[in-house]
């Protein structure tokens, strides 16, 4: 048995998410409503926890740029950060019709 | 909308929902377009997954019969309480696998490759499959019915005497139908991230003790969640593993913890390394699970509209039920559509009938009895910790011949118990627990 991906070895979520098919729109099926959020309010006790619980990790803070950056094309249409957005200010909608992430097993 | 095209039914979703409710109306003879926003049924669905083949029946008589791309009959469950070091199993293994019918009790399937097979069902019926194409909108008449939906595409609205949202969890449709009820909260949903991990089917067959084309599952309760409420599963199919854990959303925002860190974490377990030893990482999945039971549904009909599956909430998390009552309520959905056209009344009064199916059926039912668990899986992970540890603590205390008295290893057993929790907390886990399981 040789494997590609060992299932018991580590296994990065870059390396999870090479496992995955998408067909990619060039535009983006997610915003953030209020960025200025992001920067203050979430600071605090929530601690931007987008960056967290993203399971495609398409969420990341910038530092030097003060902002949430959007990998919008490794989204897997989870839709866990509609209601996991403490503030509510991540616009996220279904990517257009046939577009997005394709699981050839699910 | 004159010109506009104007169908019996739309149906959002080719999911078990939405397949089944297309199914139903096409075989009566309805003239039904089954929407689907991936370009083929299941490209954007996941599940752990078992699926249950009394509802499928249902739909698709005798379908067993019909080379259906399941995986494994299932022929052992089983449970696992765990700690890192070791597990706690209860489980049953059976010869009876099927109905009297034949109809197999559960079955693993991977729903990218069922989904197409039970969508095509629906086609078979007459219902007209449109993949490639997301409902965003629904439409209304004048008299405030739900007359229709906007899709993504061109000049792409449909017109329809009834809609059947079935567009998944975190349904945007249901909110612009106006069936939400108040807005829907972090731990009302879990997120489950999972890897389909391939070994021959020799392999598996040989590490579970399977026969051919039987299969195994598994939940995992315990250390594996590492303090959020949920739990791990490793389920058999053909020639792979699906091997996954699912937890609370609000327990992650609080935790700062990844989803695929506890996934990793859950694979390098002693009991499980030797699982997957030598397997392929082939998929790496995840999907948001509405675990906010009976008292986070939305209302289930309104003018012209009907909804049915994760959409409508109808997951029974406890027993890892949710696709065989998204096939059930879209069946029903499907049957009180055609009574309203025989009636040629889409009203809410008519489509009441929906509801009141549901309300008698299993769904509703078993959807009421559980109505207090996500609040209480919410408040209470420090229970998916502390029993399991002192359960496989007791366990290995009596199994361990080292010229202790068993009654002086009992008596170590309830110090260790009430050193972890006071008698008047034991006794209120305890209630707690029946209370809302019972």
């Amino acid at each position: 048995m040789s494997a590609d991906r060992p299932a018991d070895a580590p296994m990065r979520v870059e390396d999870k998410l090479f496992t995955l098919r998408w067909k990619h729109d060039k535009q983006s099926h997610i915003d953030i409503t209020a960025p200025e959020v992001c920067v203050e309010t979430c600071r605090g006790e929530w601690q931007r926890p987008c960056t967290t619980f993203c399971p495609a990790k398409v969420y990341e803070w910038q530092a030097e740029q003060e902002k949430i950056v959007i990998y919008f094309e490794n989204c897997v249409e989870c839709t866990t950060c509609l209601l996991g957005c403490p503030y509510r200010v991540i616009d996220w909608r279904h990517p257009r019709g046939g577009y997005g992430i394709q699981y050839k097993n699910g | 909308m004159s010109n506009a095209e104007k169908f019996d039914a739309i149906v959002v979703g080719a999911g078990p929902a939405g397949a089944s409710a297309a199914a139903v109306m096409g075989r009566a003879g309805l003239n039904v377009v089954l929407l689907e926003r991936g370009d083929v049924p299941g490209a954007k669905n996941v599940m752990g997954g078992v699926m249950y083949g009394r509802m499928v029946a249902d739909v698709v008589p005798e379908f067993w019969k019909a080379d259906p791309p399941l995986e494994r009959v299932v022929a052992e469950e089983r449970m696992w309480l765990a700690t890192p070091d070791d597990v706690l199993s209860v489980g049953q293994r059976t010869t009876h696998v099927t109905h009297d019918d034949g109809c197999p009790n559960a079955f693993t399937v991977l729903r990218a490759k069922w989904d197409p097979w039970f969508a095509a069902r629906a086609e078979d019926a007459g219902a007209f499959l449109v993949p490639s194409t997301t409902a965003v909108d629904v439409l209304w008449d004048d008299a405030g019915n739900v007359c229709g939906v906007r899709t993504g595409r061109e000049d792409g609205d449909l017109y329809a005497d009834a809609v059947v949202i079935c567009d998944g969890v975190n349904s945007f449709l249901a909110k612009r139908a106006r069936l939400e009820g108040h807005p829907p909260e972090p731990h009302h949903l879990a997120l489950g991230v999972k890897e389909v991990i391939g070994l021959p089917a020799e392999v598996i067959e040989s590490r579970f003790n399977l026969e051919r084309g039987q299969g195994t599952t598994i939940e995992i309760y315990g250390s594996v969640t590492q303090g959020h409420s949920g739990y791990g599963f490793v389920y058999t199919n053909r020639d792979s593993l699906s091997l996954g854990v699912g937890v609370l959303v609000s327990h992650l925002m609080r935790t700062k913890r990844t989803p695929y860190d506890l996934l990793e974490q859950m694979k390098q377990h002693p009991m499980i390394r030797p699982l997957i030893a030598g397997g392929d990482v082939l998929e790496y999945s995840a999907h948001a699970i509405p675990e906010g039971g009976y008292d986070a549904m939305p209302r289930l009909y309104g003018g012209g509209v009907l909804i049915a599956g994760d959409a409508a909430m109808m997951v029974n998390g406890l027993h890892r039920e949710g696709s065989n009552l998204a096939a059930a309520a879209g069946r029903m959905a499907g049957e009180t559509v055609v009574e309203a056209h025989r009636r040629n009344d889409f009203s809410a009064r008519s489509l009441a009938a929906y509801e009141a199916k549901l309300r008698d059926s299993f769904v509703v039912k078993d959807l009421v009895k559980y109505r207090h668990l996500p609040a209480f899986a919410d408040r209470r992970p420090d229970l998916f910790e502390i029993y399991p540890r002192l359960m496989n603590r007791a366990v290995h205390e009596m199994l361990t011949v080292d010229g202790l008295p068993k009654r002086d290893k009992q008596r170590k057993i309830a110090r260790d118990f009430l050193a972890a929790r006071r008698p008047l907390q034991l006794v209120r886990d305890l209630y707690e627990t029946w209370k809302v399981i019972r």
